[in-house]
C-alpha cells in the first residue's frame, strides 16, 4: 500500500511548514495523462497546475482516439516527490480525466520533441550548420540561399545541445513541441484505453 | 422514454427526475424561459433569494442539514459571478450542490454581449466541474450527470451554464440513464490490506484518537452510527473538527471537544501526545495540524478519505485507507471482530486518566461578568434554552463563530452549518434559511457576529416571503472581533479598521424587514430575551450587546504546535513570534 514512499514529516505545501524548501529533493517526471476530449480540458489541467503552483516544463497535447473522444497530454514537471504524488492525485480527481500515468516510475519508456531550428547565414558558417545538421540527423525542411530551417527530433537535451551549437552560427529562432512520450515494448499501461 | 421538449422544459423535467423540490434562484434574461416553466408547475418550489450569494449558502444550508444536493438558479453575468463565492465555499466544504446559470445565446458568445461573462472559466477553479451546454439534446443528460459528479466520492459543486437559445430549442430528453458511460466512478470501497493494516493499529494502540471531519457526515448516517459504534466497542477517544461537529455525539463518553486553532486543550494534547491516530474524513487543513512539522510526532497514522488527493497532501500518514467513511468503518469493524476484537485496555485506561488531566484545565472557563453578557455565557444560556428542541444551528464567521463550536453541543449530524473551509462571513444567514426551508417546523438559529450579519442581511426578507422563522441571534462586539483579536496578539494592539463604528439598530431594523427584534445588555435579562425569540412564530433578530474586547481561547497561535497552546489572558505575552505573524 505504501507505493508513495514518501518520507516522514509534513509537505512543504503548507501554511505551516518552517522547513527550509530547497532543503527537498526536486525531481523532473513525465506524466502522461488521457482526458475525454471535452470542451475546456486543457483549460483545466492547466488551470491546475497554475492554481496549486506546480510547475510545467512542458506540456503537449492531442486527440489519440477519434472515436473514443480522448486525448492524450504528456505533462513534464518537476517538484519534490510529494508534489509529484499530489500532482498526479489532483489530475485524477479531475472528472475528465480517465487516467493518470507517471512514466517516469511506472515504466521504462522514450521520450521525444521536436524542433524547428531556423539559422541565417553564409559562406563557412552556412556550411557548418548544414555539417551539424548532418551530425545530429536533423533534416532540412525550408532553405534559402541565406538560411535553413531544420527539423530535429529527439530527447530534449539533445535537442538543447543542438540549438546551443547554433547560436554562434546564425539562430533566428526556435519552435519547439515539447515532449510526447510512450512506454517502451508491446503492452499497454494498466487501464490504459485508446490508441496510446 | 425519449421525449421532445424545449431546453427549458427539459430543465425542470430533469430536476423532477432528480426528486428536487426545492430550487434558490434569482431570475434576469437569460434564464427567462426556465422560470416560464417553473411558473407553470407545482412539483418544484422556487425560492426566491434577495442576492445570488444568498441562493448559494441557502442551498448550502439546505444540503447539509439534509444530505440531500442543493439546486440553485440564477442568470447570466452578474448572477453568476454573485454565485462566485457560495461556490467556493461549496468546494472547500464539499457540500453537493447543482447552480443552472443563464448564457447569452450561442451565437452571441464571445460578443462581450449584454450580462455575457465566461462563467464556465470563471467558476473552473470554484467548481468541482462545469458544462457550458450548446446543445439541447445533451441537456437533460448533463443535468444527471451533474448530480452524479456532485453527489458522488467527495461531493462538491456543480455548474451547468444554459444559453438562452438552448432553452428555447426543442430537443430530445432522454430521461436520468446515461445514455454512455460517464467515467466518474470514485473508489468507494478500501483496500483490503490497508484495513488489515488499520486493524493491526487499533490492536497495539495504548494512547488512540479518533480525529473526524466533515467527511463523515458527507458519507451519511450510517458512517456516524458506525463511527459511535467503534468508539464505543474499542474506548477510543474522539474529537472532531468544526465540519464535523455532531457525527460523534457532544454528550457522548469518548467526547474530548473539537480540535485545532481553537479547540480544546485536551483534544489538541491528545493528537500531540497519541501513539495511533485514526483520521476520519477529514484532511489535515492547517487550522487543525498547527506548526506541520511538530505535528502529533510520535503517533502512527490511519488516514480514511473518499479523495486521494487529500492523502499525504500536508502530513505523510503510514496507513491511507482511500474509500468511503461508511464503507470503510464497517470493514474495518467487521475484520476488527473477526479477529477478536482486541484492545489494550489496560494502556487505553491510563491514556484516559491522562486525559482527564488535561480536561482538569477547564480550557473554556473565562470570567464571568454580573455586568456585561460575555459571549461564552450567551452561548451557554443558549445550549442551556435550547437543547432540547430540534434544533439546526447555523453560524456567521469569526469569534462566534468559535464560541458556538466550543459552547453548543452536537448530539446529531447534519445539525451544525458553518463556513469552515472558506471562512464566508455572511454564510449564516442565507444558510439559516436554506435549511428552515428544508425543516419548516424546526428551530432554526444564527448565532452571528454583527459584522458577518451585515454582509447578507437582505435575505432577512426572503425568510419574511416565505414565513421561515429563522432566529438571528446576533453576538454584538461592534468589532470585527476576529480581527481584533488578532490585532492584539500579532500586530502591536494596532486596531486597524477593525471596529464598526456606525451600526444600525438592529431591532428598528427587523421591524422595517417585517421581523421582529429585541436588544439585550442585562446577564439578567438574556434569559427572557432567548425565550421571547423562541416564542415568537416567526423571524426574529435577537441583538445581544456582549463583551466587546473578549478573546477567543483556547488558541494554538499560528506556527505553533499542538501543546503550546494559550489557554487565556495570562498566556498571551510575547506567545506569537514574528514567524507566526506572516501565516494566516
Ligand atoms: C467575506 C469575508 N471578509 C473578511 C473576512 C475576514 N474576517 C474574519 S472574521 C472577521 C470579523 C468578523 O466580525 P463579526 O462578524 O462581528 O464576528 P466576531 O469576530 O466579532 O464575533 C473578518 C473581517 C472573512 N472571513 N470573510
Ligand atoms: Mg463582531
Amino acid at each position: 500500500m505504501n507505493a508513495l514512499a514518501l518520507k516522514k514529516g509534513a509537505s512543504s505545501k503548507s501554511a505551516y511548514n518552517l522547513r527550509d524548501p530547497h532543503a527537498e529533493r526536486v525531481e523532473r517526471h513525465i506524466i502522461a495523462v488521457l482526458v475525454d476530449n471535452e470542451s475546456g480540458v486543457l483549460a483545466r489541467v492547466i488551470g491546475l497546475f497554475s492554481g496549486r503552483g506546480f510547475n510545467i516544463d512542458s506540456l503537449t497535447v492531442a486527440e489519440v482516439d477519434h472515436l473514443g473522444h480522448l486525448s492524450r497530454i504528456t505533462v513534464v514537471t518537476s517538484g519534490t516527490p510529494e508534489v509529484i504524488e499530489q500532482i498526479k492525485a489532483q489530475l485524477g480527481r479531475l472528472v475528465p480525466v480517465v487516467d493518470v500515468h507517471d512514466l517516469t516510475v511506472e515504466a521504462p519508456h522514450v521520450e521525444r520533441e521536436l524542433a524547428l531550428v531556423k539559422v541565417r547565414g553564409t559562406g563557412a558558417d552556412r556550411v557548418e550548420a548544414m555539417r551539424m545538421g548532418e551530425v545530429f540527423r536533423a533534416h532540412i525542411v525550408d532553405t534559402t540561399l541565406e538560411s535553413f530551417v531544420f527539423e530535429i527530433t529527439g530527447a530534449p537535451d539533445k535537442i538543447d545541445t543542438f540549438i546551443e551549437l547554433m547560436r554562434p552560427l546564425g539562430l533566428v529562432n526556435v519552435a519547439r513541441t515539447g515532449v510526447a512520450a510512450i512506454t517502451r515494448g508491446p503492452g499497454k499501461l494498466e487501464r490504459e484505453r485508446g490508441h496510446g | 422514454m425519449t421525449r421532445q421538449m424545449t431546453g427549458a422544459q427539459i430543465v425542470v423535467q430533469a430536476l423532477k427526475d432528480q426528486g428536487v423540490d426545492t430550487v434558490f434562484g434569482y431570475p434576469g434574461g437569460a434564464v427567462l424561459p426556465i422560470y416560464d416553466e417553473i411558473f407553470k408547475q407545482n412539483d418544484i418550489r422556487h425560492i426566491l433569494v434577495r442576492h445570488e450569494q444568498g441562493a448559494t449558502h441557502a442551498a448550502e444550508g439546505y444540503a447539509r442539514s439534509t444530505g440531500k444536493p442543493g439546486v440553485v438558479l440564477v442568470t447570466s453575468g452578474p448572477g453568476a459571478t454573485n454565485a462566485v463565492t457560495g461556490m467556493t465555499d461549496a468546494l472547500l466544504d464539499s457540500i453537493p450542490m447543482i447552480v443552472l446559470t443563464g448564457q447569452v445565446p450561442t451565437f452571441m458568445i464571445g460578443t462581450d454581449a449584454f450580462q455575457e461573462a465566461d462563467t464556465v472559466g470563471i467558476t473552473r477553479p470554484c467548481t468541482k466541474h462545469n458544462w457550458l451546454v450548446k446543445d439541447t439534446d445533451e441537456l437533460g443528460e448533463t443535468i444527471h450527470k451533474a448530480f452524479h459528479v456532485a453527489t458522488s466520492g467527495r461531493p462538491g459543486p456543480v455548474l451547468i451554464d444554459i444559453p438562452k437559445d438552448v432553452q428555447f430549442a426543442t430537443g430530445t430528453y432522454f430521461g436520468t440513464e446515461p445514455t454512455r458511460p460517464w467515467n466518474y466512478n470514485p473508489q468507494v470501497k478500501g483496500d483490503s490490506d490497508a484495513i488489515m493494516d488499520a486493524v493491526e493499529l487499533i490492536e497495539r494502540a495504548e494512547r488512540p484518537i479518533l480525529y473526524t471531519g466533515g467527511g463523515v457526515i458527507n458519507s451519511g448516517p450510517e458512517a456516524s452510527r458506525l463511527l459511535r459504534d467503534l468508539a464505543a466497542s474499542t474506548g477510543f477517544p474522539v474529537t472532531s473538527t468544526l465540519m464535523g461537529l455532531g457525527a460523534y455525539p457532544a454528550s457522548g463518553k469518548a467526547w474530548l471537544g473539537m480540535l485545532g486553532m481553537h479547540g480544546t486543550y485536551e483534544a489538541n494534547m491528545a493528537m500531540h501526545d497519541c501513539d495511533v491516530m485514526i483520521c476520519v474524513g477529514a484532511r489535515f487543513d492547517d487550522r487543525i495540524t498547527g506548526r506541520i512539522d511538530a505535528f502529533s510526532p510520535r503517533s502512527r497514522k490511519v488516514h480514511i478519505d473518499i479523495d486521494p488527493s487529500s492523502v499525504n497532501k500536508v502530513i505523510h500518514v503510514d496507513v491511507p485507507i482511500i474509500g468511503d467513511v461508511a464503507n470503510v468503518l464497517s470493514d474495518i469493524l467487521e475484520a476488527w471482530r473477526a479477529r477478536g476484537a482486541r484492545t489494550r485496555a489496560a494502556e487505553i485506561e491510563d491514556w484516559w486518566t491522562q486525559i482527564s488531566g488535561w480536561r482538569a484545565m477547564k480550557c473554556l472557563a473565562y470570567k464571568p461578568s454580573p455586568t456585561v453578557i460575555k459571549p461564552q455565557y450567551a452561548l451557554e444560556r443558549l445550549e442551556a434554552l435550547t437543547k432540547d428542541h430540534d434544533r439546526y444551528v447555523c453560524t456567521e464567521v469569526g469569534q462566534h463563530q468559535m464560541w458556538a463550536a466550543q459552547f453548543l453541543h452536537f448530539d446529531e449530524p447534519n445539525r451544525w452549518m458553518t463556513s469552515g473551509g472558506l471562512g464566508t462571513m455572511g454564510y449564516g444567514v442565507p444558510a439559516s434559511v436554506g435549511v428552515q426551508i428544508a425543516h419548516p417546523e424546526a428551530l432554526v438559529i444564527n448565532v452571528a457576529g454583527e459584522a458577518s450579519w451585515l454582509m447578507t442581511m437582505q435575505e432577512m426578507l426572503t425568510a419574511v416571503q416565505y414565513g421561515a422563522p429563522v432566529k438571528q441571534f446576533i453576538m454584538n462586539n461592534e468589532r470585527l472581533g476576529m480581527v481584533r483579536q488578532w490585532q492584539q496578539l500579532l500586530h502591536g494592539e494596532r486596531y486597524s479598521q477593525s471596529w464598526s463604528e456606525a451600526l444600525p439598530d438592529f431591532v428598528k431594523l427587523a421591524e422595517a424587514f417585517g421581523a421582529k427584534g429585541a436588544q439585550v445588555s442585562d446577564p439578567a435579562d438574556l434569559d427572557d430575551a432567548i425565550a421571547q425569540m423562541l416564542a415568537h412564530d416567526g423571524p426574529f433578530i435577537l441583538d445581544c450587546l456582549v463583551e466587546k474586547h473578549e478573546n477567543c481561547f483556547p488558541m494554538i497561535p499560528s506556527g505553533k504546535a499542538h501543546n503550546e497552546m494559550l489557554l487565556g489572558e495570562a498566556s498571551t505575552d510575547g506567545a506569537i513570534d514574528t514567524s507566526g505573524a506572516v501565516l494566516v
